[in-house]
């Protein structure tokens, strides 16, 4: 058929092909405004579309930045509220506990310094001085005695009497200082006491301040939150990638514990449930035992629910205390219970390890080794098995982590593949702008003889007419499609620009037309 | 959306409470007991003690002899359908590998003849009651068939889905002096159990018995 087509004109091909070739220019040279006016009409609707769709999609994607922030300033809120709680709470317990017996402690500090005083005003009292007379007789006494013996006696008797004197006033000061220093020793005990209390009553003071200082912190926070600020939603976004990571960590631990935990109890489920037994293409033994450590993680659930450690069942958490405590006591026997059989199976694993291990040396031919200190890896394996549970049930908190850090990582994810939608739905929409003016060009280069003819004539034309008209531009340039695009009307917002643009062909042939009349 | 998560649902838990695909094996073993082929008895018992190494809970497994008339339970040296408990299983395989220690024990001369054919109708018969997943006939025998007279076996055999697998081909002392007597051996029965529906192989090298039964022994411990 396409031989047939191809031969149409001459049974030469060369010939056939060029006659088509002639054919098929003529027809594109004819039908080249409305062959320019599809490929651009096509490229802008192509452009428009995108460029609508991208601003359609904005709009989304603002929406979910709007959604995004304000869900992470209400878990931000919620987080700083409870933290606030928890401040006010651990300020009440300071000040029931060590505030509350202030009232008594001042009395204690008043008494003390009044005893203080008391004994200070003691100590300080004046010790007993030598009569005033003393000085007299002695001044007497130190007379010159002139070898009188009456004289020298009576002076000699004064002496004496002065020393008596001394001494006497001797003795009474030296009492009066044991007393004074037995009251300033009495005072050291009582100033170590009172320093005590007073550092006691500073650490207090220091431990509110600090857990004041923490509510402050918390309370900006929070009317930063309430002020939706953008930077405390971006501090609120990072931090909760940050735990998303940490507890998308741990939860990956704690797969692998639950993988170790299935491989310790898969094998022994057979021993009750059949090892031949098929569920929906798995092995039921298989199947039990994961069911088994399922229920595990579901009852450490229901248990950290129940002791308000973590928050996923809003049931579990407005249950009144009774029965809340009920819950705690029913899902920890369970987990116990659990652990329990998990242990047993560890064990029997390990006699089942052991009996295939027999068999299988005594079908090899080999007498079987009692192996020493086998008990070991028995007693381990039974109590990882008794251990691993309760390890699980603690995947509760992670897993709340996660869940709630998830929806921030979601909506991140969502706003970052609608930008990426935008960005790409534009650049479609300028490919195909740019591609249309492309293929204008790509045709007037298919028909650039017949193009190349109609300038000459042209020329030829302007020549004649040279003393009458004056084309503005080259003709050569009229076939040129850069006008057209900027002839249509503006695309984007933006205004183009209109001024200096080149004239069409169909205005060019009118300018003729009106010439040649 | 909601009837074809409805319909998804339907068709997962109804497909999960259907009859399964039986994944459990089935081997007979068929020993010939004839001639000077006695000698060849303690192979026999390393295949077997291989064979009880690889099945599982659920498999079955079967031995019997080859001598002038094998289509006859009487043949049958030991059979057991290994329990689901694995311990139990393990019991079961003591007492099978005590069962053949004793056979070998008790076989001093070879039958007269050969019914290779019976035997393999014997096995046939046991191995589709068994209604196991992949069934094997391990034919443990040199392939001349030597029926008694007034024996016939000269009909198509029928082994849909079942794989014969003939050990320990030996060469005959005429094939030495004729090596095509052994590969017509070969071809002879390789279409009669082709034309039957059933899967041939020889193996003859028992340093690959690992490729004897599809689905190795997985070590779960």
């Amino acid at each position: 058929m396409l031989n047939d087509l191809l031969l149409l004109w001459s049974n030469r091909p060369a010939i056939s092909l060029a006659l088509w070739l002639v054919v098929l220019v003529t027809v594109l040279y004819l039908a080249r405004d409305p062959a320019h006016q599809l490929i651009k009409s096509t490229g802008r609707a192509i452009y428009r579309f995108m460029r609508s769709a991208a601003r359609a999609i904005a709009q989304i994607e603002q929406r979910a930045i709007h959604r995004n922030k304000e869900i992470i300033l209400a878990q931000g809120r919620e987080a700083t509220e409870k933290f606030i709680e928890r401040e006010f709470v651990r300020i009440n317990e300071i000040v029931a506990r060590d505030l509350s017996h202030y009232p008594a402690l001042h009395r204690e500090l008043t008494d003390a310094i009044e005893r203080l005083e008391n004994d200070y005003q003691a100590a300080t009292d004046a010790p007993p001085l030598p009569p005033e007379w003393l000085s007299v007789v002695q001044t007497i006494s130190e007379l010159p005695r002139q070898g009188d013996p009456v004289v020298s006696s009576i002076l000699e008797n004064i002496q004496d009497e002065i020393v008596s004197a001394h001494d006497e006033t001797l003795k009474a000061y030296q009492k009066s200082s044991a007393e004074r220093h037995r009251l300033l020793n009495a005072l050291q005990p009582q100033w170590r006491a009172l320093a005590n209390k007073l550092s006691k009553t500073k650490d207090v003071v220091a431990i509110t301040q600090e857990r004041a200082d923490a509510v402050d912190k918390h309370m900006a926070n929070y009317e930063a939150i309430r002020d939706n600020e953008d930077s405390i939603a971006r501090s609120l976004t990072a931090s909760s990638l940050t735990q998303f990571f940490i507890a998308g960590l741990v939860l990956f631990v704690a797969v692998m514990g639950g993988l170790i935990n299935f491989q310790l109890i898969a094998m022994p489920m057979a021993e009750m449930v059949g090892g031949n037994s098929y569920t929906g293409g798995f092995k039921t033994s298989d199947i039990a035992a994961l069911v088994i450590i399922m229920v595990e993680i579901a009852m450490g659930l229901f248990l950290l629910e129940s002791l308000r450690i973590t928050k996923l069942f809003p049931v579990i958490a407005h249950m009144d205390d009774k029965m809340r405590k009920r819950m705690m006591v029913i899902t920890f026997s369970i987990l116990f219970i659990l652990a329990g059989i998990e242990a047993s199976l560890a064990y029997m694993r390990d006699l089942l390890a052991l009996d295939r291990e027999a068999l299988k040396q005594s079908l090899a031919g080999v007498s079987a080794l009692n192996a020493e200190f086998r008990w070991i890896p028995s007693i381990g394996q039974m109590v990882m098995g008794f251990i691993l549970p309760f390890a699980l049930a603690f995947v509760a908190i992670p897993l709340e982590s996660f869940i709630h850090a998830s929806r921030t990582v979601l909506g991140v994810l969502t706003v970052a593949l609608l930008r990426t939608v935008i960005v790409s739905l534009r650049l479609i929409g300028g490919f195909a702008h740019q591609l249309s003016k492309m293929l204008v060009f790509a045709y007037d280069m298919l028909i650039t003889v017949p193009l190349s003819v109609e300038k000459l004539v042209r020329q030829g034309i302007n020549a004649r007419h040279s003393g009458q008209a004056e084309l503005p531009r080259p003709a050569v340039e009229s076939y040129l499609p850069l006008e057209d695009a900027e002839a249509e009307p503006p695309v984007v917002e933006k205004p183009k620009r209109s001024r200096g643009r080149n004239k069409t062909i169909s205005e060019l042939d009118a300018d003729l037309a009106v010439e040649k009349s | 959306m909601k009837k074809r998560l409805l319909m998804i649902t339907l068709a997962v838990v109804l497909s999960a409470c259907g009859q399964p695909t039986p994944t459990n094996k089935a081997v007979f073993l068929l020993v010939d007991t004839s001639g000077t082929y006695t000698e060849e008895l303690n192979k026999a018992q390393s295949i077997l003690n291989y064979l009880l190494a690889t099945l599982d809970s659920g498999d079955s497994i079967a031995v019997a002899r080859i001598d002038s008339g094998s289509f006859s339970e009487k043949d049958v040296i030991a059979k057991a359908t290994f329990d689901e408990r694995p311990s139990m299983a393990n019991d079961q395989k003591r007492v099978f590998k005590n069962d053949m220690d004793r056979f070998v024990d008790t076989v001093k001369t070879g039958s007269a003849h050969t019914d290779i054919t019976g035997a393999i109708l014997q096995a046939t018969e046991f191995l589709n009651e068994t209604g196991a997943g992949q069934k094997y006939v391990l034919v443990f025998s040199d392939l001349a068939e030597d029926l008694q007279k007034g024996h016939i076996r000269d009909f198509p055999l029928e082994l849909g889905g079942i794989h014969v697998v003939a050990l320990n081909v030996t060469k005959l002392r005429t094939d030495n002096i004729d090596p095509r007597d052994y590969l017509n051996r070969l071809g002879l029965w390789q279409k009669r159990v082709v034309e039957g529906g059933g899967d041939w192989r020889v193996v003859n090298d028992f340093d690959r018995l690992d490729t004897l039964i599809d689905g190795q022994m997985v070590n779960q411990i």
